[in-house]
C-alpha cells in the first residue's frame, strides 16, 4: 500500500474510533435517560421518581387483572419476576394486554405506593408462532414439531 | 487484499472501470429483475398466504414481511455506503463514490418505510403510533442521516469534493449502527428484542421464517436493482466529457 493511502486508512480509523468513544461515553453518562422504563424492582427500592410522572414496565402477573367496580378501572399488579407493583388504570387497553404478557405503563405512585396509570401500552415479545404450536407448547408432553433450528 | 484470490481482485479492479462497469451493469439488469420478481413473489405469496396467522397477533403480524427486511436493509445500505465511502476516500476510486451516493437514496427510502409500518403496527399492538425509545429515535437518526447525506452532497457543485465530505459523514455515522442493532438489549424499550438474529434459535416458528428470509433476499436484490440503475445515471452525469460516453451516446443515436 502507498505510504499517502496508508496514511489516509489510518485517519479514518482514527476519526471512526474517536466518534465511536465519544459516542459510548455520552451513552454511558445518559444511560439512566435512554431507560425508557423502571422495572417493579427499582420502583419498590425507591429508585423510581417520587410524585413525577415515570413508565414502569413489566409482566401483568396471572390472575391478578380484576375490574372492582366492575367499570372501566382496571387494576393488576406488574413483576420483574423479583418484586411486584399494583397499577390503576382507567381507560382502553391496547389489543396484546393480557395476563402474562409485558406492558409499560406511563403515570405516577400515589401515597399508598400504588401505580396510577395515564397510559398502558402493550410491549410484544420476540416470538412469533402459529397458535396450534402454541397449545403443544402448553402441553410439555408434545414437545413442538418444526421449531425452526 | 493480501488474502483475496487474484481472480476476485481482477474483477474488483475492471468494475473499476467506468465503462466497463456500465456496460456489464446492463448485461447484469435482466438477471437481477428475474431474481428479485421470483423472490418477491413467492416470498409475499409465503408470507401472506401460506403462513400461519400468530397466536397472539393474528394477521396483523404479517407486516412483518414487509417491516423487518425494510429495517435490515436500512442497517446493511448504511454499512455499504459508509465502505465505499472509505474506499472512495484511501483509494480515491470514482466508482466508489457513485455506489455510496447512490445508495443513499435507496438507505433512506427503507428506513422510512420501516418506520412507517412499524407506526402502523404499533398503534393496533403496542397502542401508539410512537414512543421515544432508544429503538426507535435511533432509528429515525439513521433517517436524519440519510437525509443529511444526500442533502451535503447536492450542496456542493464539484462532485469529488463533495464525495469526500459525504463519505466523513457517511463514516462518522456509523457509529448509530451499533446502537440500532443493540438498542433492545442495551437499554428497557418498548420496541421488543431481536427475534432471528440472536445466538439461538430464532423465535419464530420456520414457516413464518421462511418467507420472511425469502423477502429479506428480495429486498438485498431490489437494492442491487436500484443502485446500480442509480449509479449509471450518476456515472454518464460525471463522465459526460469523457470520450466513452461521447461515443456511445453516438452509437445509440442519442445526439
Amino acid at each position: 500500500m502507498k505510504p499517502a493511502r496508508k496514511q489516509r486508512l489510518i485517519l479514518i480509523g482514527l476519526m471512526v474510533l474517536g466518534a465511536s468513544l465519544a459516542t459510548a461515553f455520552a451513552l454511558k453518562s445518559f444511560n439512566d435517560n435512554l431507560m425508557y422504563f423502571f422495572p417493579p424492582t427499582d420502583v419498590v427500592e425507591g429508585k423510581a421518581p417520587k410524585d413525577a410522572l415515570f413508565r414502569l414496565g413489566g409482566m401483568v402477573i396471572k390472575g391478578s387483572v380484576e375490574r372492582p367496580d366492575k367499570g372501566m378501572m382496571v387494576r393488576f399488579k406488574l413483576t420483574d419476576f423479583n418484586k411486584e407493583v399494583t397499577v390503576e388504570y382507567t381507560g382502553i387497553l391496547p389489543d396484546l394486554f393480557r395476563e402474562g404478557q409485558g406492558i409499560v405503563a406511563h403515570g405516577r405512585l400515589n401515597a399508598q405506593g400504588v401505580f396510577i396509570a395515564e397510559e398502558v401500552l402493550a410491549k410484544h415479545d420476540e416470538n412469533y408462532m402459529p397458535p396450534e404450536i402454541k397449545a403443544t407448547l402448553k402441553n410439555p408432553a408434545n414437545p413442538p414439531a418444526g421449531q425452526a433450528q | 487484499m493480501f488474502l483475496v484470490p487474484d481472480l476476485v481482485v481482477r474483477f474488483f479492479h475492471r468494475m473499476a472501470s467506468p465503462p466497463h462497469f456500465y456496460a456489464f451493469s446492463e448485461r447484469l439488469m435482466p438477471w437481477l429483475v428475474v431474481i428479485f420478481m421470483l423472490l418477491a413473489v413467492t416470498g409475499l405469496y409465503g408470507g401472506l398466504y401460506l403462513a400461519p396467522p400468530d397466536y397472539q397477533q393474528g394477521d396483523s403480524y404479517r407486516i412483518i414481511y414487509i417491516h423487518v427486511p425494510s429495517a435490515w436493509m436500512s442497517l446493511f445500505i448504511y454499512v455499504v455506503m459508509a465502505i465505499a465511502g472509505a474506499i472512495g476516500l484511501i483509494w480515491r476510486i470514482k466508482l466508489a463514490e457513485i455506489v455510496m451516493i447512490s445508495s443513499a437514496s435507496v438507505g433512506a427510502s427503507f428506513t422510512f418505510i420501516a418506520l412507517v409500518t412499524g407506526s402502523l403496527w404499533g398503534k393496533p399492538m403496542w397502542g401508539t403510533w410512537w414512543v421515544w425509545d432508544a429503538r426507535l429515535t435511533s432509528e429515525l437518526i439513521l433517517l436524519f442521516l440519510y437525509l443529511g447525506i444526500i442533502g451535503l452532497y447536492g450542496a456542493i457543485d464539484d462532485k469529488r469534493t463533495a464525495s469526500k465530505a459525504v463519505a466523513i459523514l457517511a463514516l462518522v455515522g456509523v457509529v448509530n449502527i451499533p446502537i440500532i442493532h443493540y438498542s433492545v438489549e442495551w437499554w428497557n424499550t418498548l420496541h421488543q428484542g431481536p427475534t432471528v438474529a440472536k445466538m439461538d434459535k430464532p423465535s419464530i416458528h420456520v414457516s413464518m421464517l421462511t418467507p420472511l428470509l425469502l423477502m429479506a433476499l428480495a429486498f438485498k436484490v431490489y437494492y442491487a436493482i436500484a443502485l446500480i440503475l442509480q449509479a449509471r445515471v450518476e456515472l454518464l452525469q460525471r463522465e459526460r466529457n469523457s470520450q466513452w460516453v461521447k461515443t456511445k451516446a453516438v452509437e445509440e443515436g442519442g445526439l
